[in-house]
């Protein structure tokens, strides 16, 4: 399996290409900096936000429900360029766990980067094939006689979950909601808890 | 409409058994590194000068040899796709890569 240290020859041949891009005026150091400032400001706190929202918010949650892209956007976040942002909604039946079998499709603007694990073989083989072993190896397991349904993100569309809301945390407020959802329960290999939150004084 | 399907092409992973052996690794979430993060800033910038479509990266990765698919870092073959399509629009020579 491949590690995740890129090579002295890739890290050259990054260098090349960029030297040549700018020799010739197509980009500019400024432009790619920019870029990788926007792209790690982007973070689960976005998908998180959403989420917690449509926690306590039901026009909100049918809004989200019906057009994530526009959500997203509602929430600051520039859509343009990427693909339709849909969102799957778990209920006291359905879990949805996201993957991308083609290759690695992810709502980078809500989420942030998406983890090694996602873009990983073993992820995109097996969270199709065997979904609840998947599920096992992040802890996650579910009662009986919930149905796990795995959707594909792809190219053209992307998904997020958005998870049901754990017990134990009526009242809260929408940070306190927000700070207690994780990359990984947008994802769906692990669902959000009461239990993580920190302080409680609202 | 008995006819054996024909075999995925190697990014279509889904189901293949080849991995099903192969843990996940929750652990491994952090954030790609420098050279991942300017890969990434560089398929932006080119996108949005119209010079890098979504499909011809993915394109250029799906074509890749099975040993770069499966050996190259997730950045490295994201680089090795925008290099060939640059390539392939003129946009820079293959002596300058050299």
């Amino acid at each position: 399996m491949a590690g995740y240290e890129a090579r002295p020859e890739s890290v050259a041949l990054l260098e090349k290409l960029v030297a040549a891009l700018k020799s010739r005026g197509i980009v500019t150091e400024e432009e790619i900096a920019l870029r990788r400032t926007i792209a790690e400001r982007a973070n689960p706190e976005t998908g998180a936000r959403m989420v917690a929202r449509a926690w306590i918010d039901p026009e909100w949650r049918a809004f989200l429900l019906r057009d994530g892209t526009a959500a997203a956007e509602a929430m600051g976040v520039s859509m343009k360029g990427n693909p339709p942002l849909g969102v799957l909604e778990d209920t006291e039946s359905v879990h949805h766990l996201v993957v991308c079998t083609l290759c690695s499709c992810y709502p980078r603007a809500v989420i942030g980067y998406p983890p090694h694990w996602y873009k990983s073989a073993a992820y995109r083989s097996r969270a199709v094939r065997e979904p609840r072993a998947v599920l096992a190896e992040f802890g996650t397991v579910l009662p009986a006689g919930i149905q796990v349904r795995v959707v594909d993100s792809t190219a053209d569309f992307r998904w997020m979950v958005l998870p049901m809301r754990p017990p134990g945390t009526e009242g809260w407020s929408e940070d306190e909601l927000t700070a207690i959802v994780s990359r990984d329960h947008l994802v769906g290999v692990s669902l959000p808890q009461a239990a993580r939150k920190v302080s409680h004084a609202a | 409409m008995d006819t054996p399907a024909p075999a995925p092409a190697q990014h279509d992973l889904g189901g293949n058994p080849r991995f099903r052996c192969t843990p996940v690794e929750p652990d491994a979430d952090g954030p790609p590194d420098d050279f991942g993060k300017r890969v990434d800033a560089l398929r932006v910038v080119l996108r949005e000068k119209g010079l890098l479509t979504t499909d011809e990266q993915r394109l250029n990765i799906e074509s890749l040899p099975e040993a770069e698919y499966f050996g190259l870092t997730y950045y490295e073959k994201w680089l090795r796709a925008i290099a060939a399509v640059m390539l392939a629009k003129g946009a820079v020579s293959w002596e300058e890569l050299q």
